[in-house]
């Protein structure tokens, strides 16, 4: 089972990281390009375990280590592994 | 007084903290590897600034899971002096021993430079050989300076005069331009509010002998040394 997580800033938060890729963007030509934020993608491989326990270790996960609640917010998707059938 | 200094993989300046109290102040020091489990015997703890576990994640965010993390919360708890320095203060924030966090900088730029910093707080264990008011001069060398918090929490921190130091101009005015990395409030240092722990953001450790052309940063590990030892009682 894999789990991907995003790790954003919240909104309201100064990105200055994000600010600074927009106005690069903007000297692109992509002077439309009303705001720009950055952030953390995490993929995991979580072994077996059910969608329930899943869910529960990744909001640990989140909450103790991987995103600093004062500042950041964060959501994960879970993907269960389907094995192709082979031909 | 027995110094404790923690060494996380990437501390670099663990042993500059260590010379300054051993050499500067004559006292005892050990350093303390991350995977050790005890500070007995620990009379203070200096969490040095580097780059712990190379900044991954967080600046702080793994280091703040290392072995000797637990005993030197349960130190913190019996009332024993931390001193968290640039790092070592991120490491503090992480870990929840002193409240807020830190982002990257207003200007994304690493900045290593000489600042002044005013002592807003003078009856700390950290601050008690300073002047109230005294303006120090301190370098700083960090990305990730801007600290951050709520209202709420940055209202109490001014309230109960938990904010140490303030980054201000060669004269003492804290205003915005002498702001270096856009942290809130110009906070450059600031305390729990049991008054035990202190994490601030320029290095004391990298300006406390006159071979180094200053000794400003030297009022601060002689302070610790003066708290402990009484000689500063209020």
């Amino acid at each position: 089972m894999k789990a991907k997580i995003h790790v954003t800033l919240k909104s309201g938060i100064l990105d200055p990281q994000g600010r600074a890729i927009q106005q690069s963007l903007a000297t692109l030509g992509f002077s439309t390009v009303k705001d720009v934020r950055v952030g953390k993608f995490l993929e995991i491989e979580l072994g077996d375990t059910d969608q329930t326990q899943a869910e529960s270790q990744l909001k640990a996960m989140c909450e103790k280590l991987l995103a600093n609640t004062v500042i950041e917010d964060y959501r994960y998707e879970i993907e269960t592994s389907n094995p192709s059938t082979t031909p | 007084m027995n110094f404790g200094v923690l060494v996380f993989p990437g501390s670099n300046c663990d042993h500059d903290c260590a010379h300054a109290v051993s050499e500067g102040l004559g006292q005892d020091v050990r350093l303390i590897w991350h995977h050790d489990t005890s500070l007995e015997g620990m009379d203070a703890v200096i969490v040095p600034g580097g780059f712990s576990y190379g900044d991954y994640l967080r600046t702080g965010a793994i280091a703040q899971f290392s072995p000797i993390m637990e005993p030197l919360k349960l130190f913190a708890a019996k009332g024993g002096l931390v001193l968290g320095i640039c790092n070592g203060f991120q490491i503090l924030l992480e870990v929840g021993l002193l409240p807020g966090v830190m982002m990257r900088n207003r200007d994304l730029s690493f900045i290593c430079e000489d600042i002044y910093v005013k002592v807003e707080n003078a009856t700390t264990p950290f601050t008690n050989a300073c002047q109230s008011g005294q303006i120090l001069k301190l370098p700083i060398a960090h990305a990730e300076g801007n600290y951050y918090t709520d209202p709420v929490t940055l209202s109490s921190l001014q309230a109960n005069a938990q904010i140490v130091f303030r980054y201000c101009t060669v004269n003492g005015q804290t205003a915005p331009e002498a702001n270096p990395n856009g942290t809130l409030d110009n906070i450059a240092g600031i305390r729990n509010a049991a008054g035990n722990i202190l994490g601030l953001m320029p290095h004391p450790e990298r300006c406390a002998e006159t071979v180094l052309g200053n000794q400003d940063g030297l009022l601060l590990f002689r302070s610790m040394v003066d708290a402990f030892t009484g000689v500063h009682t209020s």
